[in-house]
């Protein structure tokens, strides 16, 4: 068998078989039957693994539409606008007001991004503009470690750590707290942001070419001031992007804060006060009381919100990064 | 050296890249208030050299340099040198304009802002003295506040000779400063180079020999990580005497 590049002189009477972009001719010395038949498997195979590859990508389709057919039933006899803001949560009388849950995530989600944001950013800057190269390859794999350990795992350092912490830090300002509170799921959340931010601002910064570090050095820049009035600078939209992704990450994190946050479904009035986060309302009920009419119904509205929410931030975050992208380039 | 006084004196300079050499032994004294082009093949070094005078050889990407360069009579890599005070002397125009991302304006007074200059008034004197010299004031005067990346790359190449000059540096660098430029920005920035050698040391690298004649008051002719051949521009173009510089000038070498 011999593969030969397509040349002009090819083209009389033969037309040339497309493999994915490259122009080539195949030139089988078996019988024509065989080459017919080898033509017929690629153009299965190609069709076939063209299906599977839109299976994932319809499937966020399918559930979305999965839980909105489920989430029907309660928007028929409530008004959404009472769902959302409505503060009164008690299934069995049929009152499924969510803005606890909806400020309790808010609320955690808040605490974490203003305690992960500043450190995350810090990082990164100290590792793309300070740190010698072999600190910044040891550091990154690190950093991606974090995001992938388990969020159980988390929680539990929450319930022995940061719990007892918030506790103590509320006990110090005169006011009383278990403990399991809003702050406790900031911090915890906050932790498992930073990966998220740091690499991704990582990989901006590290796109901000050295010849420009180096016209700003030659001005008699010093690293901060490289750091500051031009990578950071430069960054802008990866950095909004970055922001935006950890914003994603902890509005659905659902254990880690879950077991740390009280669950009270309360809106909650301080730092020191217990939550509700949607996710945890999600995970601790599904399953349970479902005897209680329109009871799965609100759940099933619930996470058709959360799926929405971080659906949108993910897009947004691709969205600039890929003119972030384009503008850099 | 006949008529010319140094500027920039280069001894024994080595840069090692692990256990590759990339310039070897180089003595050189660049002349003051001069041209001086450096010329050779690509991958001979000529960048790193370049590079060396303002001590951007990042020494976190394993790049070793040995050796003393003395400008006005101080070693820059004495350890008790401070760095920014060294970069500060020297204005660097890359192959391709690095625009700072921000205003026109703020490109050319980056360099008085962070060293010190706050006032006003005297930045605006400032900004609009630099683009004048850079020969690019006319053609922005009216839009000092846009985004400096909205310019042709021939304008940026001259914004950053601007941003260059204003923080008043004795000496010029160009690393292939027109490379990315069409003739006629080539032109423009070659002139200006000219116009500014009264007042400054210019220390040009470029691999277009014609180039070299245009601007050259002194030839620095590097092959292998080695000065073959240095001299003023005249006499090394017309009566090379090294063999190695005879076949670059003929084209026998590129």
């Amino acid at each position: 068998m011999r593969f030969r590049l397509l040349q002009k002189s090819d083209g009389v009477g033969k037309k040339p078989q497309r493999t994915d972009g490259i122009l080539a001719v195949l030139e089988t010395d078996g019988p024509a039957p065989s080459r017919k038949r080898r033509l017929i498997k690629d153009l299965a195979a190609r069709r076939f693994l063209f299906g599977l590859t839109l299976v994932p990508g319809l499937l966020v389709f399918v559930m979305l539409f999965g839980l909105f057919w489920k989430a029907r039933a309660i928007l028929a006899v409530k008004p959404l606008g009472r769902l959302l803001l409505g503060t009164t949560w008690k299934p069995s009388q049929g009152e499924f007001g969510m803005l606890a849950f909806l400020a309790g995530t808010l609320a955690v989600t808040v605490v974490a991004m203003v305690i992960a944001v500043p450190i995350s950013l810090l990082t990164a800057v100290t590792l793309s503009e300070y740190a010698p190269r072999r600190m910044r390859h040891a550091a990154r794999p690190m950093v991606d470690l974090l995001a992938g350990l388990p969020s159980v795992v988390y929680g539990v350092w929450g319930v022995l750590v940061i719990v007892p912490f918030v506790e103590r830090l509320a006990s110090m300002l005169g006011v009383s707290s278990s403990g399991y509170s809003i702050l406790a799921g900031g911090i915890v959340l906050a932790i498992m942001v930073f990966p998220t931010i740091i690499h991704v601002s990582l990989e901006v910064f590290s796109s901000v070419s050295k010849d420009l570090r180096d016209a700003a050095l030659s001005l008699g820049a010093n690293r901060w001031e490289v750091a500051k009035k031009v990578v950071l600078r430069k960054s802008r939209q990866g950095i909004i992007a970055a922001v935006v992704l950890g914003l994603s990450r902890a509005f659905g994190e659902t254990m880690a804060v879950l077991m740390v946050v009280g669950n009270i479904p309360r809106v909650p009035k301080s730092l020191f006060d217990p939550g509700y986060p949607l996710p945890a309302l999600l995970a601790n009920n599904y399953g349970e009381m479902m005897s209680v009419p329109l009871y799965d119904s609100a759940l099933m509205l619930a996470a058709l919100i959360l799926m929405l929410v971080v659906l949108t931030f993910n897009v947004a975050a691709r969205m600039i990064l890929i003119r972030a992208e384009r503008t850099a380039g | 050296m006949e008529g010319f006084r140094t500027h920039i004196s280069i001894q024994n300079l080595n840069v090692n890249h692990g256990s590759r050499r990339i310039l070897k032994d180089i003595t050189l004294d660049i002349p003051d208030r001069r041209i001086t082009v450096i010329v050779g093949p690509s991958g001979c070094g000529k960048t790193t050299l370049l590079k060396s005078l303002n001590r951007l050889l990042d020494p976190s990407e394993g790049l070793r340099v040995h050796g003393r360069i003395l400008v006005d009579g101080e070693n820059i890599y004495s350890p008790d040198v401070e760095v920014t005070h060294i970069r500060r002397k020297m204005g660097l125009l890359s192959q391709k304009p690095q625009v700072l991302p921000m205003s026109i304006f703020d490109n050319v007074a980056f360099a008085p802002r962070i060293h010190g200059l706050r006032e006003k008034k005297t930045l605006a004197r400032t900004v609009e003295h630099y683009l004048k010299l850079a020969g690019l004031w006319e053609e922005v005067k009216d839009r000092l506040a846009t985004p400096a990346s909205e310019l042709s790359v021939g304008q940026q190449q001259r914004l950053c000779l601007a941003r260059g000059l204003a923080a008043e540096p004795g000496i010029i660098l160009g690393d292939e400063p027109t490379s990315a430029l069409d003739p006629q920005s080539s032109k423009h920035v070659e002139q200006r180079l000219i116009d500014l050698k009264s007042d400054y040391t210019v220390v040009v690298v470029t691999h277009i020999l014609r180039q070299a004649k245009r601007i050259a008051d002194y030839i620095v002719f590097l092959y292998l990580g080695e000065v073959v051949e240095h001299g003023p521009a005249e006499k090394v173009f017309e009566r090379p005497r090294d063999p190695r510089t005879r076949a670059y000038l003929t084209g026998e070498i590129s």
